[in-house]
């Protein structure tokens, strides 16, 4: 036995770099130039996949030209339409936080600065893979052209609500665009997405399924469940984290970002774990692509963090200014993916700020007429059906004793 | 009972390639109860698999293949298992339908072997079925012998609601009515043994009433039906004893019919007493057939304790602890 006195043990306790009133710093984020990555083969092995789980994929230069092996390569008519997807999903999303303002409706949650994640993820999928998102992830439904009237009606409750005013605002359902109902609770979709694609591959369908959450619910043990499902039966899914820096208060090294990245998660699960510039919505598209690739052609899952930032507040019961400084999306190092985007097809000559300009009026009169629309059918407030209409659907068919109780309700 | 239970999910994997069976050592092996056994060979690694120990995971999974369209049965190895996999049980499976108005369902049958009585001590005796029945959107079975097991899991499986099926192990391999010190019968000499080979189906919601009496209702399910069958007899009560089978929806129906009758009720499970489903049992006759009620209504159940190793047949609710709640029930 060693009688040198020991140090004393303390507790780690993490801990973000700034608090509110200082000024934002982002020094420690490593920005890798775009463009050096090799894009691997679907099939590559694990050695050649480990360093993509520590390492950042990027498209977009500072000059804003996409380059090196990750670009996707798209036609400017898909650059355009991912543009306009995402703001559309952008001004669809201050519209309804002014609808939440106005008392139209009792929440709502943005996804600001994360815009690239969600649609360029859906442009790289089939129309028919199946999407198991969690609540930040409207983008994929704008991507999807489902009609936004039908998620005012959602949020609002009223009676077009396609779920009768069962959920909390903007937990979606959408079956018709292959988009699963959104639990609320953390992190279930994860093995359920599993799930569904080990469904796919059983049957020799050729439809493949991915989901999402945030860099704090990987820390919920859905999270783990599914990458050990995943790996075992190499399902056909894409299991996305988007890192969005923040949950809620608790800053992402809170779920254990300090100590490594969420990408590298799937490295003891022998998956391939990409690391994406999650603003960067060429990266995003290629990763994506190649992901969807690989699980279509039976070469397995995939892990893939999305880098970005959340830009707006958790959800409109949140206030950011209590535990961040102001202002810190603006000194994001990754730019906003609108913008980035933006500049790229001005570049290739094939954007103008007067385009710009027209395209954000047209999309938000668009925004406008939707929301007269589903404002017509009524706002908070408004009951979506007759109240003894959320007996049904507990099961297929009523039983006897909720039979009972719906009698009770209405002899009240 | 084991027999009866493979048969019934060889007969559902025959008539529906979408039958899906998984569960911890399942497949090749065929269950550490044998309840699965062959059916790998039968119909392929890919209908019948083995998982990861990650109860979970394997329900989030179940979840997901029931939204995809297919009909999957997995197996928790034991009830004091299905913990972990509480929220995929609960939060998900359970309200799907409702939360997307009908757009989501997943028709998952979980089944899983509960009860005590084999020195399995508090982590393999467990009795959690109360705890299904207060969710809503799950529906509950137990059965409490091989015919019954067939014919209601097979309903069970073929049911669009998701099911959670209650599988009594101490009567896997005979009926068991709480004499551990008796050599065990074996089910082929039981009426309720003979069990057909082809489909069919007992109705989920519909109690049977076991044996007829005039004196007094025994309300049960699983192994306790035996306990009460026994238990009567030495009590030299004429009990009418009814296997509620299928715990929700719960055939109400019987119940009242048999209280009305005999005007006396005594509830009886193996699951601790605080807020187990025999308070349920007792909420509803109580609210159903006060008026015709002669005497309190008594409840014989585990005791709230954990289950124990070395003091099973202590905790035990047997035919004796019951023979004297009979008697009080009919002096009252």
């Amino acid at each position: 036995m060693d009688d040198a006195p020991q140090e004393r043990l303390r507790l780690h306790i993490p801990e973000p770099k700034v608090r509110p009133g200082a000024t934002p710093d982002f020094s420690d984020i490593e920005v890798p130039e775009a463009g050096i990555l090799d894009r691997p083969p679907i099939d590559a092995d694990d050695q050649t996949l480990h360093d993509f789980a520590f390492a950042m994929i990027r498209v977009l230069d500072e000059e804003h030209r996409a380059v090196g092996d990750w670009n996707p390569h798209l036609d400017a008519d898909t650059l355009r339409r991912g543009l306009r997807y995402m703001l559309h999903t952008r001004l669809f999303d201050e519209a309804m936080l002014r609808c939440q303002r106005q008392g139209k409706t009792s929440f709502y949650m943005k996804c600001t600065g994360e815009e690239a994640v969600a649609v360029a993820q859906a442009m790289a999928h089939r129309p028919d893979d199946m999407f198991f998102p969690s609540y930040r992830q409207q983008g994929l439904l704008v991507a999807r052209d489902w009609p936004l009237v039908d998620l005012m009606c959602q949020i609002f409750n009223n009676p077009k609500d396609r779920t009768r005013g069962r959920q909390l605002p903007v937990l979606y359902s959408a079956r018709d665009a292959n988009f699963f109902s959104i639990s609320g609770n953390l992190g279930t979709q994860y093995p359920q997405a599993v799930g569904w694609a080990m469904a796919s591959a059983y049957k020799h369908d050729s439809r493949i399924a991915a989901a999402w959450v945030g860099d704090g619910t990987t820390a919920e043990a859905d999270f783990h469940h599914a990458l050990t499902f995943a790996t075992v039966y190499q399902a056909p899914v894409i299991l996305n984290v988007v890192n969005n820096q923040w949950a809620i208060s608790s800053y992402q090294g809170i779920a254990g970002g300090e100590q490594s990245t969420f990408a590298s998660r799937a490295v003891g699960y022998g998956l391939p774990g990409l690391r994406v510039d999650g603003n960067d919505f060429l990266a995003v598209y290629g990763a994506t692509q190649w992901a969807c690739e690989r699980a279509r052609s039976n070469a397995g899952p995939t892990l893939i963090e999305t880098f970005t930032y959340r830009a707006a507040a958790h959800s409109t019961s949140d206030d950011p200014s209590g535990y961040r400084p102001a202002n810190e999306e603006q000194a994001w190092p990754l730019g906003d993916p609108i913008e980035r985007l933006k500049q790229h097809l001005i570049t290739l000559g094939e954007w103008d700020e007067e385009r710009h300009e027209a395209l954000t009026e047209e999309l938000r009169a668009a925004v406008k007429a939707d929301l007269k629309t589903a404002e017509s059918y009524g706002t908070l407030g408004t009951l979506p059906d007759e109240p003894r209409s959320m007996f049904d659907d507990v099961f297929k068919e009523l039983p006897w004793h909720l039979r009972e109780q719906r009698d009770e309700m209405e002899k009240l | 009972m084991i027999q009866a239970i493979n048969s019934a999910l060889d007969i559902c994997m025959s008539r529906d390639p979408d039958v899906l069976v998984f569960g911890e050592d399942v497949g090749y092996f065929g269950g550490v109860f044998r309840c699965t056994a062959g059916l790998q060979k039968k119909y392929g690694k890919t209908r019948c698999f083995d998982t990861p120990i990650s109860e979970g995971g394997m329900l989030g999974a179940a979840v997901g293949m029931g939204v995809y369209g297919l009909r999957p049965v997995a197996e928790i190895q034991f009830a004091d298992y299905i913990y972990p996999a509480f929220d995929q049980l609960v939060s998900e499976l359970a309200r799907l339908r409702h939360r997307s108005a009908g757009e989501f369902h997943a028709p998952v049958t979980v089944r899983t072997p509960c009860g005590g009585g084999i020195f399995g001590g508090q982590t393999h005796s467990q009795s959690p079925e109360g705890v299904f029945t207060h969710v809503c959107g799950l529906k509950t079975v137990m059965p409490s012998n091989p015919f019954d097991a067939k014919g209601l899991l097979i309903a069970a499986i073929e049911d669009d609601d998701p099911v959670v099926f209650f599988e009594p192990k101490r009567i896997y391999n005979g009926p068991f009515d709480g004499h551990h010190d008796k050599p065990l019968q074996p089910w082929g000499k039981h009426p309720m043994g003979e069990v057909p080979e082809e489909h069919y189906r007992i109705e989920l919601g519909r109690a049977n009433v076991v044996r007829e009496g005039a004196d007094c209702t025994i309300l049960c399910y699983g192994t306790m039906v035996h306990v009460a069958l026994a238990g009567a007899e030495e009590a030299h009560v004429d009990a009418e004893v009814v296997d509620l089978r299928t715990l929700l929806p719960v055939d109400m129906e019987t119940i009242e019919a048999s209280v009305k009758k005999t005007g006396r009720c005594l509830i009886l499970h193996e699951a601790t007493k605080t807020s187990g489903y025999g308070a349920e049992l007792l909420s509803l006759v109580q609210e159903h057939c006060f008026w015709h009620l002669e005497a309190p209504i008594q409840r014989v159940t585990g005791w709230d304790t954990p289950y124990p190793h070395a003091f099973e047949w202590h905790y035990f609710p047997g035919p004796a602890r019951l023979a004297k709640a009979l008697t009080r029930l009919m002096e009252d």
